[in-house]
């Protein structure tokens, strides 16, 4: 079967920002010249309802309009989803699941139904209190996909995000600081587990 | 010079009407189109465009705000989705027996109920028979690209009708992806200023819009309305010619696929074409001769044409996006098998409902529905003429 190019899933909840993560990542692959797709899944329109998000990510043009179901990489945003969400359905044996939590590895294992592969983890809510005063995992966990799907050269990355954040936060310029010290904490903390 | 970029099917359609600077645009929001509207009006609060934004209270009014605009003689559009588009649905028919070459921009999603806000094509489906002109997208530029070539279409002398140019809710109005986009002067160029020939606010020139017909001419009005709308078919393909001049993009009234030498080929509208390619060129691998067929001019309906793009295949798998409740299929699988009759191409096809409310439609899909053909060709093993893709198993989750 032909690829359609590396596959990202995002599991999160209404409101902290999981869409707007994949589409950010879609942005940043673009101008590495890829050929991207960015979209959200929506359920009930509400506040901490459980969202899905996907990335698309080829060196050829995407043709194929579904959501994903054999990823290459998921990213939990929400930790308190492992409970009732199969997050790792389909994940491919030899991809990787990466979730927002404080809890280590195999804490995280024993709630994954029996995941053999890999599993990242980081504590996007102690970077963004200590970056950003207030919890906004996006930036985090945009940073620790890129990390962990290699999608990109970091340095490559963290010029863009500052071009992305200027743009976006174009009338709340204070947020543009503490949303790059946060990417970039994130690097210096997944060095270890995503060489 | 193409501008490469990428961005979502919404964004894509508002960066036109920004290139192409209509005089009005009456709206009102609905999800998932809300955000044309919305672009819009930041490119008008930025100054980038002088076009002339009316917040309505419905979308009743939108549309009557737009024949009102048009009707005075400026280049008018709007935007909507699902109820809206419902709520529109006297207006339509007057923009249409009015010949105002007004555009809608549509984001199909379905209609209520239950109430959702996903994408099928039940909004623009219920709207086939108003008499507009409907163009469907696969993707984003197709989006972009159907919404520079409508206004051409529809001011056309020919034609003077109103043209409706639809994309997938959500799987490519919320989607971001590559596109290719052309520089504003190319697309004024190309689009040109509007010059109604006859409209209201012309003193040298009075007209009535819209008066009562005596019954011994309003027949002669509605067949002179649908002799138009014959003639938008050469006049869409003539635009298509000059599109592609300067965008190097080829447009039909369908596109066919690796249909040549097939033996099966699936005629499909909209998001879920280009997920049927994929499959088609993944089952090609294993040496299956199959084709896809992308509708992409629903009115005027091509149906001779289509006829003799499928009289060479075993079997067709026509894909409605949408129930009719008639008890016996959708409105492709009707309109297509009706133009096979008339054509006396006498081929097997299967009639399948997909992706109703937003329920997924995937390569595994497209695989299954080249097996049933295969299987009803080869082995004789009958199937249902008018069936269902992609329910959920009784009792179990999906």
């Amino acid at each position: 079967m032909m690829s359609s190019g590396y596959e990202i899933r995002w599991h999160g909840r209404g409101g902290q920002g999981a869409k707007t993560a994949a589409l950010l990542l879609a942005d940043v692959a673009f101008k590495t010249g890829k050929y991207v797709q960015g979209f959200p899944e929506y359920g009930p329109e509400r506040m901490g309802a459980p969202i899905t998000a996907f990335n698309r990510i080829s060196e050829n043009p995407i043709r194929v309009h579904s959501n994903i179901y054999t990823p290459d990489l998921v990213v939990v945003v929400d930790e308190t989803l492992l409970h009732t969400v199969d997050v790792t359905a389909g994940l491919k044996e030899e991809g990787a699941v990466l979730v927002n939590t404080s809890m280590t590895e195999g804490e995280v294992r024993t709630l994954l139904k029996g995941w053999q592969g890999k599993i990242y983890t980081i504590d996007a809510r102690k970077i963004s209190l200590e970056c950003l005063g207030k919890y906004f995992p996006n930036s985090p966990m945009l940073a620790a996909a890129v990390a962990v799907s290699g999608v990109m050269e970091k340095e490559e990355f963290i010029a863009d995000m500052e071009a992305s954040y200027h743009h976006k936060f174009a009338k709340k310029p204070e947020v543009i600081e503490g949303n790059m010290k946060a990417l970039k904490m994130t690097f210096r903390v997944m060095e270890d587990v995503a060489a | 010079m193409a501008i490469r970029e990428r961005m979502s099917g919404n964004e894509a359609v508002a960066y036109g009407i920004r290139q192409v600077n209509p005089d009005v645009m009456p709206a009102f929001p609905i999800t998932p189109s809300t955000e044309i509207p919305q672009m819009v009006s930041t490119y008008i609060a930025n100054g980038e465009i002088d076009t002339e934004f009316i917040p309505v209270e419905s979308e009743h009014s939108s549309m009557s705000a737009a024949i009102g605009a048009e009707a005075a003689g400026a280049r008018s559009l709007t935007a909507t989705s699902s109820a809206g588009l419902a709520l529109m649905w006297e207006e339509l028919l007057l923009a249409a027996s009015n010949r105002m070459p007004l555009v809608l921009t549509l984001v199909n999603r379905t209609l209520s109920g239950p109430i959702n806000i996903n994408c099928d094509h039940s909004d623009g489906m219920g709207a086939r028979d108003t008499g507009w002109i409907q163009i469907y997208a696969e993707n984003n530029q197709e989006a972009y690209d159907n919404f520079l070539q409508a206004y051409p279409i529809a001011e056309h002398s020919d034609v003077h009708l109103p043209v409706m140019v639809c994309q997938d809710g959500f799987i490519t109005s919320h989607a971001v992806e590559n596109i290719e986009l052309l520089e504003d002067d190319v697309v004024k160029d190309f689009v040109g200023e509007y010059e109604p020939e006859e409209y209201l606010l012309n003193p040298g020139k009075p007209i009535a819009v819209g008066p009562y017909s005596v019954t011994a001419y309003a027949m002669e009005a509605k067949k002179n309305q649908e002799l138009a709308l014959e003639r938008s078919k050469e006049v869409i393909l003539q635009v298509a010619k000059e599109f592609e001049k300067i965008s190097g993009r080829k447009y039909g009234l369908f596109e066919e696929y690796r249909t040549e030498d097939a033996d099966y080929i699936m005629l499909i509208m909209g998001s879920a074409a280009g997920t049927a390619k994929q499959a088609v060129d993944d089952l090609r691998l294993q040496g299956k001769k199959v084709g896809v067929i992308k509708l992409r001019v629903f009115r005027p309906f091509p149906a001779q044409e289509l006829a003799q793009a499928l009289k060479n295949c075993k079997a067709a798998a026509i894909m409605d996006r949408c129930e009719s409740y008639n008890g016996n299929g959708g409105p492709l699988g009707s309109e297509v098998t009706a133009g096979l009759y008339r054509s006396k191409v006498m081929i097997e096809t299967v009639n399948y409902i997909y992706g109703l409310a937003g329920r997924d439609f995937t390569v595994n899909e497209v695989y299954d529905v080249f097996s049933q053909l295969e299987d009803l060709v080869e082995n004789g093993k009958e199937a249902e003429q008018y069936q269902y893709i992609g329910l959920r198993k009784t009792g179990g989750a999906q």
